[in-house]
């Protein structure tokens, strides 16, 4: 789960990281009022979720109350458009009003789970303010690598390979060190999956500040963090992903034209393939659970038939424990239930799966029944 | 033979008392597997469905002989649960339990580095050894014992869809078994192929990954090095948006890492025959080797 930098931030301040002061404003009435009280120059950072920000015009310096107000004005309530958003881009319902900072220079610094050494990796560069994706292509001897064992935790060793590879003075290094530490603590105590700062920058006056922050928190560990669940903000989400998730069901959507409710969440995805191979293209992924329940169903049709793409619904379900005799009556109901009327394509298997074909055959609606997958293929491309 | 468990395996599990853990339980117990006890701490001396009830996983050991445990506690309590039969040395622990968080697994997984336990999962829905144990969510019926072919996945129903297509061509399994959809996982690709190999009875291998990480790839290029026996490849997820986690936590296209399309490379480069449509994978494996 992604959070906000204003409340990436309030979890570094509580960590004892330094960040600029800085207040949020949800209301342009509200702006005078809280840039009366700062010092110049002010910094206003449009709070969205995607990243890019700066780029699409949702971070702009003012040197005076006057630009910063019109500054604010402008971005609060804008649709920002960024590489992230797509064309329609986020609105903009909050923006950080932050005091500037004299910066001398600009790093990076991030932290996350990495899975293919099972442990955790910071990475740091001297590039700091530039996409540290590009820099990774471009100069990789520029980018630091640190890989930590979660049981031994963060050594001094490591610490002062980042301090050295980053080349940083020693009025700086001490700082800089305890801030490492405070945030691979923060890290670990909360879950997170990545955390990134960029740019961490050295102040004029020599402290180490984060100037920018990002942090993704694990969702699997939201039972822990009542705090962070708190934070989650779904508004940049779509609509029906936000309604699916509250019916425990796991879809994503996509921009095609065939709806599916599959059970499982590999066949759900190698079900996608199979209607893009059969020469139409894929409305979402939804996987019902691999019990898929009646209930389930029902849920899930009412998602797909919300999506207003959608011209056919593809049911691929694969009854195992739950049987197939069981699992028909379920989709027969449902589709009453929400009076389905797109073609529908069934294919089933598993136990009990004559019984469950009889039913849907035998149902006052019209199913497209299936035999099996490359069946529901030529049945799903006459659709 | 088959790989990991057989006929004589005994197995606890740790969840008994459960809903989920009391059913499952019973298809296994159905199914023909050697269920000799159950783990609820506080519910020791209770018996679920005749299965006597333990207090802790060492208990239970040293009361039955244990040498497996199937995991069906929720995940808060996984983690533990896992170090807990670590700990008390059973040989095959099952995670069966999906939503546990990806720290506690670092934690788990580095902690078990020199220890004798074989974990697979968790997020999977367990191993099978068709005719002899089942220890899993699956459904039995669908599996044909006797060989000759191995099955290995990340994925739950998509694995029963590839044994169901086996089953229907007249091929039999020696061990099919989910190795989890999370990113951290206690078995891996190449520990399953590794068994296999060694297993005599298993003549031929299908492999199912799906996007995500780098797994596959690494089992491909260990395919070609260590492996004599013809192995046919699915990836599901050629159509998943980038950026999103398609259902399983470990499912995700990152940053250009992870697509259907390198894993597919991979297997071709590495001699691995390629399923490119799910209906087709039945028929694949038996012209490969049936």
């Amino acid at each position: 789960m992604k959070i906000h930098e204003y409340q990436a931030k309030s979890l570094f301040r509580k960590a004892g990281i330094a960040v600029p002061e800085g207040t949020t404003c949800t209301a342009k009435e509200d702006i005078a009022a809280l840039i009366a009280n700062m010092k110049m120059p002010v910094v206003v950072k449009a709070q969205i979720l995607a990243g890019g920000r700066g780029k699409g015009g949702g971070v702009i310096l003012g040197k005076t109350k006057a630009e910063v107000q019109t500054a604010a004005e402008k971005i609060l309530g804008m649709q920002l458009v960024t590489r992230q958003t797509g064309e329609a881009g986020t609105k903009v319902k909050t923006i950080l009003l932050e005091q500037g900072v004299a910066i001398a220079r600009e790093l990076y610094l991030s932290l996350l789970v990495d899975r293919d050494r099972c442990g955790i990796v910071i990475i740091a560069s001297q590039d700091g303010g530039m996409d540290i994706e590009t820099v990774a292509a471009e100069t990789p001897d520029r980018i630091i690598k640190v890989h930590i064992n979660p049981l031994l935790g963060l050594q001094g060793y490591q610490i002062r390979e980042l301090i050295f590879g980053l080349e940083l003075s020693t009025p700086v290094a001490g700082e800089f060190a305890a801030l490492v530490k405070k945030l691979y603590a923060l890290f670990t105590e909360y879950d997170g999956s990545l955390v990134e700062i960029n740019p961490l920058v050295i102040t004029r006056d020599d402290k180490v500040m984060a100037l920018d922050a990002k942090m993704d928190v694990d969702s699997n560990s939201l039972f822990r963090h009542p705090d962070i669940k708190a934070m989650h903000d779904s508004s940049e989400e779509d609509e029906l992903e936000v309604a699916a998730a509250a019916h425990g069901l796991n879809y994503i959507r996509l921009d095609g034209s065939i709806g599916s409710m599959v059970n499982g969440a590999g066949l759900a995805m190698a079900t996608m393939d199979l209607i893009k191979q059969a020469g139409v293209e894929p409305a979402n992924f939804l996987d019902v659970g691999g019990g898929a329940s009646a209930e389930m169903v029902e849920n899930g049709f009412r998602i797909l038939l919300s999506d207003s793409n959608v011209r056919g619904i593809f049911i691929n379900i694969f009854g195992g424990i739950l049987r197939c005799d069981v699992l028909a009556e379920g989709v027969v109901a449902a589709a009453r239930k929400v009076q389905l009327t797109l073609p529908v394509v069934v294919r089933m298997e598993g136990t009990n799966v004559e019984e469950g074909r009889r039913i849907l055959a035998e149902s006052d609606l019209t199913f497209n029944n299936a035999t099996d997958l490359n069946h529901a293929a030529e049945l799903l491309a006459a659709i | 033979m088959a790989i990991f468990i057989n006929n004589e395996t005994k197995v606890l599990v740790q969840g008994i008392t459960g809903k989920e853990g009391r059913f499952h339980t019973g298809q296994c117990k159905t199914y023909g597997t050697n269920i000799v006890g159950g783990v609820t701490p506080g519910k020791g001396g209770q018996e679920v469905d005749g299965i006597p009830v333990f207090n802790s996983v060492a208990e239970a050991c040293k009361k039955t002989g244990a040498d497996a445990t199937m995991i069906v506690v929720p995940p808060p309590f996984a983690a533990e649960a896992i170090l807990e039969a670590v700990d008390a040395e059973i040989d095959i622990i099952v995670c069966i339990t999906e939503g546990i968080p990806v720290q506690d697994m670092l934690r788990v997984k580095n902690g078990m580095a020199g220890r004798k336990s074989r974990l697979i999962g968790p997020n999977c829905p367990g191993i099978i050894t068709p005719g002899a144990c089942k220890i899993g969510i699956m459904p039995g019926p669908i599996h044909t014992p006797g060989g000759p072919v191995g099955v290995v996945s990340r994925s739950g129903t998509l694995t029963y869809e590839v044994v169901h297509q086996l089953t229907a061509q007249g091929l039999g399994q020696t061990t099919c078994l989910g190795i989890g959809g999370d990113p951290i996982n206690g078995t891996n690709f190449i520990d399953c192929l590794a068994a296999f190999q060694e297993d005599p009875e298993t003549k031929a291998v299908v492999m199912v990954g799906e996007i995500g990480g780098s797994a596959e790839e690494e089992a491909a290029a260990w395919i070609s090095a260590n492996m004599d026996k013809p192995v046919v490849g699915f990836i599901a997820g050629l159509t998943a948006p980038p950026g999103r986690t398609m259902g399983h936590a470990g499912a995700i296209v990152s940053n250009g890492q992870g697509t259907a399309e390198a894993k597919l490379a991979a297997f071709r480069e590495n001699g691995i025959v390629v399923c490119e449509s799910l209906g087709d994978l039945g028929k694949i494996c038996k012209s490969t080797f049936g």
